[in-house]
């Protein structure tokens, strides 16, 4: 029961807002929507207790949803540690935002309709995680894809917005194919797509084979690089990471929510859901080691120098994201699960700090027209330096805690792929503190760059926005700290349970509480370095950003330019679809088909109908004459056949 | 069963009202239009509430026809009057029913000259549509089946916009060539079976040779109606002309015609011609989602679009239909059901703004929901469902066909499933053209929002695709004991022809 409403109650939010916002009006959807999450977060509490502390893990069957043959599942609520803790993280961090939000959105039309989707989303998202199984968890999948749609658009006068929204919807059906085929091969494999019954007869196949696209292989590999694929697209992984950046264009208070705490996350959700079947695919674990690191190296780069706060932070995410992926792959699940935790509570808090900033500053969102307003804004400062630090791995910020323990899993390892998500991440931790702290000076300190109009209506936001500010930084300071020890530590065993599994002698996080000095130290010194850098550049002497960008314009414009994916893309797949789609209809069905076939058809009709009027002559003989013919035709016809 | 023929009254009760409209309603065209609405409305109402007695009191457990009826009708020629309904062919008897008095509501106000001659095409219309699907015997069958052609072509014709003689003319000429060959099969049939009779032909084994033949005749009539690529084109010219009302059936009931029929008679009674002519099915529906949906990607008529876009779909189900597997199949005849819903809702969505602005132009079109908002909100659900978001409708037909095709080939569901970002891509790109942006036209400044006979329209119809969405158990019930008696004589009609030799072979024919 308690679960149900948990999952439920956010939905019934979302149904009054929606449905009837224009009679409750604005503050109506804001304090329905609020009420119902916090109960729903208060519930959450109670559950994770019941189920990460006291161990009463269970499975909650609704009602039947489909069942075809064999290929047969319910709605369910699925109760483990880890449903537990996503439970907990989403209706607390969602409750935050949506309170921050009744301020940010004070000033908007479509108030109502706001909450509406912010709620809505929170549903799907609880259904997501709660998935005893694959139909289910891709109908929350879909469904958090739809929340990210509309809210990206929610500004939907604005052309770029849609254009976003849009974009951000294909990127991760490009991603869904892979899921869907996953699902289709789990099925296939196993005849079965219940969680519970994929799992125990992994082991049982771990060897078999099957032919996909003509190629015989291991099936599991296959399997779980197609559901791979389906998390790359989700959580904006490098070749399918183009939606991401773009989705700032929606409120502030979104890309907190879905486009940094929690759906972005949904693909290592479903990758640690899925460990027992990874655990017996060490080749889609490697690949994603390969994916994951390659994609925290490559959004840091691009991190350096984008110029729009948010655009910055949203980077930042990708790289996050792609640590937790190569934690993933060297099967260190709880530590990709505590840095998802811990990310939640100070990516959420950094944009809803720039959202303070972008606030306090008119709406203007490019860092090159802000500075000095540190003392303006004192509270919206000192959360983003929490927010920073944790980010980048200052003891005893919560990020210290999840992302030394996912390095020194990758070190820890023991293998070639391990290594090189270690020194890729070692790297980009560096740029990490840099752009992070590039942020804070760029925006906060130095002379200020805005019109003297907008430097004068500078201020701090009000309480109802500074104090989610407080309640995440709290997060952001103390859930490393306090999730250690059961997340990664010595009691993670009892913790997660049936939750996750590990194979013996993949256990990355015991051998990482085993790792030389120097690798615990490492990324501390490169954080370290990185702010050291980003305050000489940006304080110290703020002619060298400039210069380098001359003097290594190439690379600046590639790094400026995101390595060009975009442009990429639009010439490879968007114009050919556009130029095809039209192709195909004109000469397609107007000049083939139809030029053939009926058009064809009436001129041909026309012509022989012209000739065959000449053929009728009034003579009787030319008509017995043809019959004649007829006949000896059909005579010959039918010897012919017949021999 | 029961004595009560049900069947007969639901087919025919449509055909008594119009019989009552033409007899009685008698004056001028503006005295007759107000009676012939109410007429057509009550006589379509109470056929909709006889009808629900097939969805209470059918048997979810038996693969056997039910409610049957026979009488003796051509004695001589073994000829019968035979009506029933198994699990493939109920629900679309409802989904007849049910849309019949939606498009008769729709048209209310829509339809102003010859009301009376309208209301009485759309309920001759239903007579032939729910008979096509009870028939049981093929010359009864095959009589509807031709006939639905009537009706629809004088609605095209008569109520349909400017280019509507060329778009009558396409219809038909695709239509005549398959109706031509169905014929030919029907009798080739009778004569090598002796009966028309469908329950005794589903028990008949064809020799192979001849399943062939008959096979391609009866794809060419059913390809058409579909339709499937390439003998698609004549679909989006006639929903362009059609009127909104014309265009729902026509998407919802009469492209389903096709599929029925390749689930009534090609695929249990050319089982090893189906079986043949597989590949061929999976190419063309293959190509269909493809190429439809890029197609549709470059519309700028928002019917023409929905239009392309049910070809894609319909594309699906025939790939679900000859996967011989349960998921497949299912998937396949749910898709159908799906689709009727979707695609009448869409065409009545397009229906509302162009009662208000006469054009089908997307770029007539920008920003709607800054004055239509309850519009907006209808449209984007059944946008989504045409999608294929899970929750709705569309999804569960859709998964259920990719479930089936991958277990027979991964490069088919692979290809199919790309139809999931086509689709994706051409439907939000419609929906941002029209919906989204600023308003700023002149045209449209005064644009009303759905008034409360439209929202009537679309109310059950939202009702149900999100019923159809989160518990599609409803309507699989009915399907799932037909479906599997009908691939499990597929598969033993198969394995059948393996065993024996056949001697008897295509080649040594020719």
């Amino acid at each position: 029961m308690l679960e149900t409403a948990v999952v439920i109650l956010p939905l019934i939010g979302a149904a009054i807002a929606g449905l009837f916002g224009r009679a409750i009006g604005g503050r109506g959807a804001q304090v329905v929507t609020c009420a119902l999450l916090g109960v729903s977060a208060l519930f959450a509490m109670v559950v994770f207790k019941q189920v990460a502390i006291d161990g009463q893990t269970r499975v909650t069957e609704l009602f039947t949803w489909i069942d075809s043959g064999a290929f047969e599942f319910s709605w369910a609520i699925k109760l483990d540690t880890l449903s537990a803790v996503m439970l907990l993280v989403v209706t607390v961090v969602s409750w935050l935002i949506h309170i921050y939000s009744i301020g940010y959105m004070s000033h908007d039309k479509s108030v109502p309709r706001f909450f509406s989707y912010l709620s809505l989303f929170t549903f799907f998202m609880l259904v997501l995680v709660t998935a005893d199984n694959f139909v289910q968890l891709f109908f929350g999948w879909e469904g958090v894809g739809l929340a990210s749609y509309l809210l990206i658009g929610f500004w939907y006068h604005k052309p770029s917005a849609n254009a976003a929204a849009i974009k951000a919807f294909l990127v991760n059906r490009v991603g869904d194919i892979g899921f869907a085929l996953g699902v289709f091969g789990t099925f296939a494999l196993f005849g079965a797509v219940g969680f519970e019954q994929v799992f125990a007869a992994v082991p049982g196949q771990a060897e078999a084979t099957f032919t996909f696209l003509g190629i015989e292989g291991h099936a599991l590999t296959i399997i779980c690089i197609l559901l791979f694929i389906g998390a790359m697209g989700k959580s904006a992984q490098i070749v399918l990471h183009t939606w991401l950046p773009d989705a700032m264009e929606g409120p502030t208070p979104v890309s907190a929510l879905i486009h940094a705490a929690t759906m972005v996350t949904a693909g290592v959700f479903l990758l640690v859901r899925l460990s027992p079947m990874f655990e017996y695919a060490p080749v889609a674990l490697e690949l994603v080691t390969y994916v994951g690191a390659a994609t925290a190296f490559f959004a840091a780069t691009v991190g350096l120098v984008q110029n729009d706060i948010k655009r910055v932070i949203a980077y930042s995410t990708i790289s996050q994201l792609g640590y937790m992926f190569f934690a993933i792959g060297v099967s260190a699940y709880g530590a990709a699960i505590f840095h998802l935790m811990t990310h939640a509570f100070f990516k959420a808090l950094l944009f809803l700090g720039a959202g303070s900033v972008i606030h306090a500053m008119s709406d203007e969102q490019d860092m090159r027209k802000m500075g000095g307003i540190w003392r303006r804004v004192p509270l919206t400062y000192g959360v983003m330096w929490i927010g920073s630090l944790a980010l980048a791995g200052v003891p005893p910020f919560a990020g210290f805690f999840s992302k030394d323990m996912i390095l020194e899993a990758a070190y820890a390892a023991q293998s070639s792929h391990g290594a090189l998500a270690f020194w890729l991440g070692i790297a980009a931790a560096f740029m990490t503190a840099f752009y992070s702290w590039r942020l804070l000076f760029m925006v906060f300190h130095g002379r200020p760059r805005a019109t003297p109009e907008v430097m004068s209506r500078v201020h701090e936001s009000p309480k109802v926005m500074t104090l989610p500010l407080i309640g995440l930084a709290i997060g952001a300071v103390f859930a490393g700290y306090l999730g250690f020890e059961a997340f990664v530590g010595e009691g993670r065993v009892e913790f997660w349970g049936a939750a996750i599994l590990v194979l013996e002698g993949n256990d990355a996080i015991e051998a990482a509480h085993q790792v030389p000095l120097w690798v615990k130290l490492l990324p501390l010194g490169m954080g370290a370095g990185g702010i050291a850098l980003a305050w000489i550049m940006y304080v110290r002497m703020p002619a060298i950003p400039a210069l380098l960008a001359t003097r290594l314009r190439p690379l600046y414009l590639f790094l400026l330019n995101k390595w060009y994916f975009d442009e990429l893309y639009d010439w490879a797949f968007v114009r050919p679809a556009h130029y095809l789609g039209r192709g195909l209809w004109k000469s397609g069905d107007g000049a083939v088909i139809d030029g053939v076939g009926p058009d064809g058809v009436a001129a041909v009709a026309l012509v022989l109908a012209r000739r065959a009027s000449r053929l009728q002559t009034g003579y009787l003989y030319h008509y017995a004459f043809a019959m004649m013919i007829g006949v000896a035709g059909l005579i010959t016809w039918y010897i012919v056949s017949h021999l | 069963m029961s004595d009560f023929p049900i069947l007969s009254m639901v087919t025919f009760l449509p055909l008594l009202g119009a019989g009552i409209i033409l007899a009685f309603n008698r004056g001028t065209p503006e005295e007759t239009a107000a009676p012939a609405r109410y007429m057509a409305l009550w006589t379509s109402l109470i056929t909709f509430l006889l009808s629900l007695f097939l969805w209470f009191d059918f048997d979810r457990g038996t693969a056997e026809f039910q409610f049957v009826e026979q009488a003796d009708w051509l004695p001589g020629f073994n000829i019968s009057y035979h009506m029933g309904v198994d699990g493939i062919s109920v629900l679309f008897v409802l989904l007849t029913t049910l849309l019949t008095p939606l498009c008769v509501i729709c048209s209310w106000t829509a339809i102003q000259n010859r009301v009376k001659e309208y209301m009485i095409a759309f309920l001759v219309l239903e007579t032939l549509m729910i008979g096509m699907f009870c028939a049981l015997d093929f010359v009864l069958f095959y009589m509807f089946y031709e006939a639905v052609l009537i009706p629809m072509f004088l609605i095209i014709g008569i109520w349909g916009g400017p280019r509507r003689v060329y778009s009558a003319f396409k219809f038909f000429l695709f239509t005549l060539t398959g109706s031509v060959l169905l014929l030919l099969a029907l009798l080739a049939m009778y004569f090598e079976a002796g009966t028309t009779d469908i329950p005794t032909l589903l028990a008949y084994s064809f020799p192979r040779e001849m399943q062939i033949w008959l096979w391609l005749a009866l794809f060419a009539s059913f390809a058409v109606k579909v339709p499937m690529w390439p003998v698609h084109t004549w679909l989006p010219d006639a929903h362009v002309e059609a009127p909104t009302a014309g265009s729902v059936m026509l998407a919802a009931v009469l492209l389903k015609m096709g599929g029925y029929g390749f689930f009534r008679f090609s695929l249990p009674m050319l089982p090893e011609a189906s079986e043949f002519f597989t590949p061929f099915i999976y190419t063309l529906s293959i190509v269909a989602i493809i190429y439809t949906s890029l197609v549709a990607l470059a519309q700028e008529d928002m019917k023409k679009l929905i239009a392309y876009s049910s070809i894609a779909h319909m594309g699906f189900v025939t790939l679900g239909a000859f996967t011989g597997n349960q998921q497949g199949l299912e998937g396949a005849l749910f898709q159908m059901l799906s689709h009727g819903v979707i695609s009448a809702a869409l065409f009545l969505i397009v229906g509302v703004i162009y009662d208000r602005v006469h054009t089908r132009e997307i770029a007539d079109y920008e920003g709607l929901v800054e004055r239509m908002p309850a519009y907006s909100v209808v449209f984007m659900i059944f946008m989504l469902a045409s999608v294929g978001l899970p929750g709705t409708g569309g999804f569960v037909g859709e998964f259920l066909i990719l479930v089936g095709v991958f277990q027979v080939n991964t490069w088919l569901a692979l290809l199919a499933a790309s139809g999931m970002v086509l689709g994706a891509a051409y439907m939000l790109y419609l929906y941002r053209r029209i919906i989204f942006g600023t308003l700023t036209k002149d045209s449209l400044k005064s644009i009303l929002d759905m008034n409360r006979r439209e929202a009537l329209v679309f109310a059950p119809l939202v009702v149900l695709v999100f019923w159809m969405g989160i518990y599609p158990m409803s309507f699989l019930d009915f399907m799932s004991v037909s479906v599997s008696n009908l691939i499990e004589n597929y598969q033993g009609a198969l394995a059948a022809a393996d065993g024996v030799p056949n001697l008897v072979s295509l080649g040594a024919a020719q």
